[in-house]
């Protein structure tokens, strides 16, 4: 038997057809949500099309959804475009059908990478599309997971498939242990960093290795999320003991006789001993610091104790033309060292950072300690009603509101601010998500990602801290 | 879906590396429920002075002098070429429909990101990989001609420079096919339900929690 790869067993088990090197692979698990939704199912509706499996969707609002003011319901959403759109969805489902909808302040809403797995709605060896490129995250259960764009959610839609060319494989390989203090995002920042944000276009990836199998399924989670950002449309991580234990007993997970099976199944999620990867990158555990970014693209990042880099470091004229626009975005001269940069803003939250670990880890450094007066907000939003809740039961939102932390509702957020929760401009945030694009974070605003102990830390100083100097 | 044959068109060069689709399209407009309507606001923030918000009568908002889609020589332009890794970011289809709905049907880069290159396909738009050193050349052609305009043509596979030079690209053999022929994808797909359903039959009794 040839040896496979891990994205080979999932991508030629979903085969339907294949026609020129065209595949049509059929489709387990489609997440919706609001903003990518409304014109699919509006196509359907107008070529008189039904869903073709009712089952496979779960749907959420997030995007949208304010973080506050949830005791005025609907009619406390502001923006009245924001209110229609999430109100669409809810009639869209109503019309047409789901396996689970969890609208505006359900107890489970939240943001759909957040959703899906903490319901078991994302299992291993499944294939997984969201209208939203996040949807790598998924992939850390085994799963062929990706985003697509609304006109793919219309055709999975109505046809439970998807036209894909296969990618290429991928290895990515972290061998040894994480520092203390170095966690799942610096690992993805320092991928990043090596392979550039288009290096893994193309490619599906595999992340593998020690470090990788060391991690919590919270934390595979965060790298896979992050797997879109080096350009993959799909990262994953080999099915062990840590995925199946994060699995049981989740609500839409396999019950009785089903388990076993399922069980005996996923054990062969991994890439097989001998797999032909068409590249590798290795990384060393120990040689990953705290990451930050400086710039207005995931690849424009160093270590904490690092400095903005300078312009003889660019590698071509492209790069130095993209640096020197971001040197003046952002507002950093070349060579000013990382923890000098100081900053208006604190969030902690979206489909990278905000599962419970994130947030115990984020109220560990804050605890018996205060906001620096110079911060005007650090605001801590939840992944999901569900996420939300165990924090209240751990107590951590007293001690996150003590420190001077909001404490918000469950959405996206100001990770995109389609909502309220924005930067103004030349506001400077500290951020536990996943872009840090021109405007991502409101018009103007600029953006520095970090992990969720970076991200505390720094709303205590001011400024950015070496994280290790906490624990 | 319109489909897409031969074009000569104008262009318009956006000389920028990793074009997310936040510049290409802000998020404050994907609150809308429609399709169409999207083009007075691609490259918001970088086109206009001011802050757009959804609703607005762009018409009447200060345009941003320096910002090169607003120079009078690049207007009705039908093709952007720009740089590496265009429409990194987002799977939002509303970048492609921005830029569809500004007038550009074909767009010149020596590298996209995966979904949107994707994305394009399905609203009629032809997205095209050459050479770094081909996309530079044809950057300074651009800067050196007023009205400068290139042919494509989707059934042979080339890009033609107003004198003469001829750059071949390579496309997948299905998608030329859809697009040439303006094909329905979910339609097409239809044809298959029989082969769907059989799938479906086997993939149920080998997983059938997948099923619940
Ligand atoms: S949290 Fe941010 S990245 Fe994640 S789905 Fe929401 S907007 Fe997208």
């Amino acid at each position: 038997m040839v040896a496979k790869t891990l994205y080979d067993k999932l991508f030629d088990s979903h085969v339907v057809t294949e026609d020129n090197g065209t595949a049509m692979i059929y489709i387990d698990r489609h997440l919706v949500h609001e903003v990518t939704s409304p014109q699919a199912f509006e196509g359907l509706r107008l070529a008189g099309r039904k869903l073709w499996r009712i089952s496979s969707i779960v749907a959420t609002a997030d995007h949208n959804t304010p973080t506050n003011g949830w005791d005025k319901g609907l009619s406390g959403i502001a923006d009245p475009v924001s209110r229609l759109q999430i109100e669409t969805l809810t009639e869209n489902i109503n019309e047409f059908g789901a396996k689970a909808y969890f609208p505006f302040m359900d107890s489970r809403q939240g943001i759909v990478h957040v959703v899906g797995p903490e319901q078991g709605a994302t299992l291993p060896g499944m294939t997984v599309v969201c209208g939203d490129s996040h949807t790598s995250t998924h992939g850390a259960f085994g799963a062929l997971a990706h985003g697509i764009g609304t006109s793919e959610v219309e055709h999975v839609m109505a046809t439970q498939c998807l036209m894909q060319k296969k990618s290429k494989n991928m290895q990515v390989l972290v061998e040894g242990v994480l520092g203390k203090g170095v966690t799942a995002k610096d690992v993805a920042l320092a991928i990043i960093a090596k392979t550039g944000t288009a290096g893994g276009t193309g490619y599906a990836i595999e992340f593998a290795g020690a470090a990788i199998r060391a991690l919590s399924m919270e934390g595979r989670m965060t790298l896979c999320n992050m797997a879109i950002e080096a350009g993959a449309r799909a990262g994953m991580v080999a099915v062990d003991d840590t995925t199946i234990e994060y699995v049981k007993g989740r609500p839409f997970s396999p019950k009785a006789e089903q388990w076993d099976a399922a069980v005996a199944y996923w054990k062969t999620l991994h890439s097989d001993d001998g797999a032909k990867f068409d590249t590798v990158v290795t990384l060393k555990a120990e040689e990953i610091q705290p990451q930050v970014t400086w710039g207005t693209s995931p690849e424009m990042v160093v270590g904490v104790d690092g400095k903005v880099p300078s312009l003889d470091l660019a590698k071509n004229e492209v790069q130095r033309a993209d640096w020197e626009r971001a040197y003046a975005y952002m507002d950093l001269k070349p060579n000013t060292p990382i923890d000098e940069i100081n900053i208006d803003k604190v969030f902690i939250g979206s489909c990278t950072n905000s599962r419970i670990e994130d947030l115990r880890a984020a109220a560990a450094v804050a605890k018996g300690k205060h906001v620096a007066a110079s911060v005007k907000l650090a605001m801590v939003v939840p992944g999901s009603g569900l996420v939300k809740a165990q924090a209240e039961l751990e107590g951590l939102d007293k001690i996150f509101i003590a420190a001077g932390f909001e404490w918000r509702e469950p959405g996206c957020s100001m990770c995109l601010a389609m909502n309220a929760d924005r930067l103004e401009p030349g506001e400077r945030c500290a951020s536990t998500s996943n872009r840090n694009f021109e405007g991502r974070q409101g018009q103007g605003g600029r953006t520095h990602l970090v992990s969720p102990e970076m991200a505390a830390a720094a709303a205590l100083a001011g400024h950015f801290v070496d994280i290790r100097q906490f624990v | 879906m319109e489909a897409f044959v031969q074009l000569n068109g104008l262009v318009a060069p956006l000389d920028r590396a990793n074009v997310d689709t936040d510049a290409i399209i802000p998020k404050q407009f994907l609150k809308s429920i429609k399709r169409s309507g999207f083009g007075p606001n691609a490259f918001d923030e970088w086109r206009y002075l001011d802050h757009g918000e959804p609703g607005m009568d762009n018409s009447k908002r200060p345009l941003n002098p320096d910002f090169v889609l607003n120079q009078t020589r690049y207007q009705g332009a039908r093709i952007l070429l720009t740089r590496e890794n265009f429409g990194c970011g987002s799977s939002r289809e509303h970048a492609p429909w921005a830029l569809e709905d500004f007038g550009f049907k074909v767009v010149i880069a020596s590298s996209f990101a995966d979904i949107f290159f994707n994305n394009c396909f399905k609203n009629g738009m032809l997205p095209i990989v050459l050479s770094p050193e081909i996309v530079d050349s044809i950057f300074n052609q651009v800067d050196a001609s007023v009205g400068y305009k290139l042919n494509v043509d989707l059934n042979a596979q080339t890009v033609t420079t107003p004198n003469g030079e001829v750059y071949p690209f390579e496309i997948d053999a299905v998608r030329k096919h859809n697009l040439l022929n303006g094909l329905d994808e979910i339609g097409l797909t239809m044809q298959q339900q029989d082969k769907i359903k059989v799938f479906e039959a086997q993939h149920k009794q080998a997983q059938p929690w997948l099923f619940n």
